[in-house]
């Protein structure tokens, strides 16, 4: 019979065919394409710079550049007051901000949404307890929690990564939550129950599907946040000193008194590097909101 | 012969809601569908119908009596829900909303093979389904989504998934309310016809009279959590004894008799009247003013489909 | 209900010259048909080609194609027809009650005020005190947070010029008059039932005494007892003050029983247009034809275990927009009569019968004999 043949297939193409129609739509956003250049772009960089910058650019002992020096030959973008040059360290402070930023909301985004989707789909006390658990991470202030977590945990960037986590996903879990609420009401719920379909298998094939546009743009705009976080983190003296991260540059530029010598040079990169990686997730996450909102296709 | 589906005396209750009494949504229902049978419910919104189709099909737990499939009691363990629900298939109104738009056509349909372990051959299978509910070929639907079809293609898709699992008995709950007319006609002709060629038996739950007229062979009218009439078509809706099916009946447009307007408070199921519990809307009690009506509990009607129509009133014998 | 102390706007040179619309186009050729003996002049409402068309980025989706009919005062006109066959769009454009993305054409002459080209003030005057809609769903209607009293009398405050206490009384009036105790003008929507608040927005739509309701599905999601007594409610109000209505539904025996008259509407067009009764009876348009079965007659024998619908399924927006480049009968993928003519000639709406217009080839030959 064909129609056996046919199955396979027809089962096949549609995925290509939705993840084609979502390439397809994507490419129509400018601004989601300018976002996502801007990242490629940083990511490219912050993964090749080994390639280019070695120990002997980076260690202060090693370094024989002019020391805070503004813009010159060589050095595009200035030297630190060890004579480091701050184009350099911008890109190799990618890495760990990147990467912290990246962590950070892989942890918010698992932890956010398993806590989100169980306390969506069971209605009962398990629900009611997760919320409570939820509520109570809510109430934490942030910052003093993520500081004595430092405190705790040892300065580095396991520990800041670990106290961003901590103090954002409770924002997720909420937004999962309302969303597994609203797609548990739908009546497919309801036919994949009477077809004989238990509760792991609506949550993972009917309600997870259904709320992952949700957390795909929410995560994006989280790692903006948690890079943000990271900065004020190290900034306010948490990270580990050894490291390059644009956090530590910028607290390590205020400690060394570039305010007071006017060396603009040493704080505006880092701080356009943050805003740029920053505004590159949000384009991003507004993009792929866009595209995977039904509502908004076309708009 | 035993009904391929059938309850007896079957209550669903529904806790109560702040300081109200409990709400009896299903309040003492026997009801059969036989092999190859169609059996309408037929009733208006808070009835307890889509309550009773619920049950029916293993999704509300009652809070007394039984559902018997194939004249075996059904039980409320997942190993047990889970092989009933081979038997008795569920089709429910809103077909755009029954279908998860982020699956294809194959996968909804495979979705209950699937979920039942019938792999192999699981293409052969969705396909024969597929056609089965009018889906040719079946190899072009297989591959869209829920919103490139029309809510008649999307209902058919219902159906098949439905099929798919090789159910003796289909319960819909308003299967064409959010259809178009003209598609109206062929989603119930494919019932129809799905009785002629497989001989599925249904129970379509619908608050349609002319729906129960174009298909069923049988209809029982529900209000307030019981059903207050039950008989052949013919009986019931050309000879209705019962005077609420009376008055369901004359207000239809087309039925050429003054129109009985029930007045009164809507229905509420946790507030069921005692005595008859249709007395204080009723037009024939308030011709006769018979206390009879206000005092005496009716017996729950039977259900027997061999017996002619029953129904549930003082006043009607 | 008499005082009609509204101060209407000179009637623009258009319709004051009453021109014959038979000269216009062959759709409005049947003006005969249109304007009932013994009434002269302009009609109350007069619409003509009305189109609009929905422009979604580069696409644009034609909902109504053309459509011309006039009412007077104290007429019926059911507007029946599928979803996506136009009628709400068609409905809700002849006040401009429409998305922006919808483009308007053509002509709605309201009292001779053309109320496609006027000014916003006067549309949005027109709107409450002349020409009123009663919205499908009354709850998403309603304002939740705001008592019924308050939401009736605030179009009274706005359009006339009464005070606080005279815009109450006449609330509880026409409270009264709709069968919703006047006491329970202080209760917020979702305290009363389905039936009682397509109720409250009828007395809504009363609120400045119309010339003409539109009600857009008024008992849609209604059960059959309370449809019955919203549709009893309607026709009261119609008998005693002469409003003119328009009436939409896609249920064909309820439009049957509420209106006079009847236009069937197909992707955009009207199909058939005539009296009501004539039209159930003998619809002259197969779609009608097919529309009339898929509501069965209980006691019709033909009907019993023969459901009949209609195969196929309406034109999807790109089919409309290719339809309305092209020539042919748009019902044609679906019309069991269908002849090879069907797919070249124009359709359009031909004199089929006393007073009704059918858009099919089949009328041009039956009216050769």
């Amino acid at each position: 019979m064909t129609a056996a043949t046919h199955a396979p297939a027809a089962v096949e193409v549609p995925r290509h065919h939705a993840f084609g129609r979502f390439c397809r739509a994507y490419a129509k956003r400018p601004a989601g394409l300018a976002g996502l250049g801007l990242l490629v772009a940083f990511g490219v960089l912050a993964l090749a710079s080994p390639l280019f910058i070695g120990d002997d650019q980076l260690n202060v002992i090693k370094v024989d550049g002019p020391q805070l020096s503004p813009p010159v030959d060589g050095y595009p973008l200035g030297t630190d007051q060890a004579g480091r040059s701050v184009l350099l360290l911008v890109i190799w402070g990618a890495r760990e901000s990147l990467s912290i930023g990246i962590i950070a909301t892989a942890l918010t985004v698992v932890l956010g949404s398993a806590v989100g989707l169980l306390a969506g789909h069971y209605q009962g006390r398990v629900g009611q307890g997760l919320m409570h658990v939820t509520d109570w991470f809510i109430a934490l202030p942030s910052l003093p929690l993520a500081i004595s977590l430092s405190a705790v945990l040892g300065q580095g960037a396991a520990s800041i990564t670990i106290a961003i986590a901590v103090t954002s996903w409770t924002a997720t879990a909420r937004l999962v939550r309302a969303q597994t609420l609203a797609v548990e009401a739908r009546p497919f719920i309801e036919r994949a129950r009477a077809l004989g379909a238990g509760n792991t298998q609506i949550m993972i094939r009917h309600v997870l599907p259904n709320v992952m546009p949700l957390i795909l743009v929410s995560s994006t705009l989280t790692v903006a946040s948690a890079i943000l976080s990271e900065a004020t983190l190290t900034f306010l003296g948490l990270g580990d000193p050894t490291s390059v991260t644009w956090g530590s540059m910028l607290q390590a530029a205020f400690a060394g008194g570039a305010v007071t010598a006017g060396a603009w040079w040493y704080l505006i990169p880092p701080g356009i590097a943050i805003l740029i990686v920053v505004l590159g997730f949000t384009l991003v996450g507004r993009a792929v909101e866009h595209v995977l909102n039904p509502r908004m296709v076309g708009r | 012969m035993k009904p391929v589906l059938e309850v007896r005396d079957l209550m669903v209750t529904y806790p109560p809601r702040r300081g109200a009494a409990p709400a009896r949504a299903v309040d003492g229902v026997n009801l059969q569908v036989r092999r190859g049978e169609i059996v309408a419910l037929v009733g208006e919104s808070g009835c307890g119908k889509s309550t009773l189709a619920r049950a029916l099909v293993g999704l509300v737990k009652p809070t007394g009596g039984q559902v018997l499939g194939d004249g075996e009691p059904l039980g409320y363990s997942a190993a047990a829900l889970k092989a009933y629900r081979r038997h008795t298939q569920l089709v429910l109104q809103d077909p755009g909303g029954a279908l998860n738009p982020r699956q294809n056509v194959f996968d909804a349909v495979a979705e209950g093979p699937r979920l039942h372990g019938l792999t192999d051959r699981l293409g052969e299978r969705v396909h024969a389904a597929l056609a089965r509910a009018g889906l040719r070929p079946p190899e072009e639907f297989a591959g869209r989504f829920p919103h490139e079809m029309s809510g008649g293609q999307q209902q058919r898709v219902v159906i098949a998934g439905a099929l798919a699992l090789d159910p003796s008995v289909i319960v819909a709950d308003e299967p064409v309310a959010s259809l178009d007319a003209s598609v109206r006609g062929e989603i119930l002709k494919l019932i129809l016809e799905l009785r002629d060629s497989l001989g599925l038996s249904a129970l379509v739950v619908s608050h349609d009279l002319g729906l129960a007229w174009n298909i069923a062979d049988r209809v029982a009218v529900m209000y307030l959590g019981r059903i207050v009439e039950t008989g052949t078509v013919e009986e019931v809706l050309l000879r209705p004894k019962h005077p609420y099916t009376r008055a369901l009946l004359s207000v239809l447009p087309d039925s050429g008799e003054r129109p009985v307007l029930l007045t009164g408070e809507p229905p509420d199921p946790a507030a069921v009247p005692g005595g008859c519990r249709f007395h204080p809307r009723c037009p024939l009690r308030a011709a006769e003013q018979d206390t009879l009506c206000d005092s005496r509990d009716l017996p729950v009607l039977t259900g027997d489909p061999s017996r002619s129509s029953l129904a549930a009133c003082h006043l009607v014998h | 209900m008499t005082a009609r102390d509204r101060t209407r706007e000179p009637e623009t040179p258009v319709a004051a010259s009453g021109q014959d619309p038979a000269s216009e186009t062959p759709v409005a050729a049947s003006g005969q048909g249109r304007t009932p003996e013994g009434r002269s002049g302009t009609p109350m409402l007069d619409v003509r080609d009305l189109r609009v068309t929905y422009r979604n980025g580069e696409r644009a989706v034609p909902a109504v194609r053309g459509v011309s009919f006039t009412l007077d005062r104290g007429q019926t006109l059911g507007v029946a027809g599928e979803s996506g066959s136009g009628k709400s769009t068609m409905a809700l454009g002849l006040l401009r009650l429409l998305a922006p993305s919808a483009q308007v054409s053509g002509e709605v002459l309201f009292e001779g005020e053309d109320l496609l080209t006027t000014r916003w003030a006067r549309l949005r005057a027109v709107r409450w005190s002349a020409a009123s809609v009663v919205f499908q769903g009354a709850m998403s209607a309603l304002n939740p947070v705001r008592t019924i009293g308050e939401q009736i009398c605030e179009p009274i405050l706005l359009h006339e010029k009464v005070g606080q206490r005279a815009a109450r009384r006449r609330a509880a009036e026409l409270l009264d008059s709709v069968g919703v105790p006047s006491r329970r003008s202080g209760s917020y929507p979702h305290e009363f039932s389905g039936g009682q608040r397509q109720r409250i927005m009828i007395a809504m739509s009363l609120a400045c005494r119309p010339d003409l309701i539109i009600a857009d599905e008024p008992t849609t999601a209604l059960d059959v007892m309370v449809q019955a007594q919203v549709l009893e409610l309607l026709g009261e109000l119609v008998r005693e003050s002469g409003i003119g209505v328009i009436m939409i539904s896609h249920d064909l025996s309820v439009l049957s029983h509420m209106c006079e008259r009847l236009a069937v509407m197909y992707a955009g067009r009207i199909a058939e247009i005539g009296p009501s009764r004539q039209l159930i009876a003998e619809p002259r348009h197969p779609y009608t034809r097919a529309l009339g079965r898929a509501f069965p007659t209980i006691g019709d024998p033909a009907s019993r275990l023969a459901p009949a619908g209609l195969p196929g399924d309406p034109p999807t927006p790109p089919e409309l927009a290719r339809l309305s480049e092209g020539r042919g009968c748009a019902f044609e993928p679906r019309c069991s009569e269908a002849v090879a003519a069907c797919r070249t000639e124009t359709v359009e709406l031909w004199p089929s019968g006393p007073r009704r217009e059918a858009a099919c080839l089949r009328v041009l030959e039956g009216s050769g004999t």
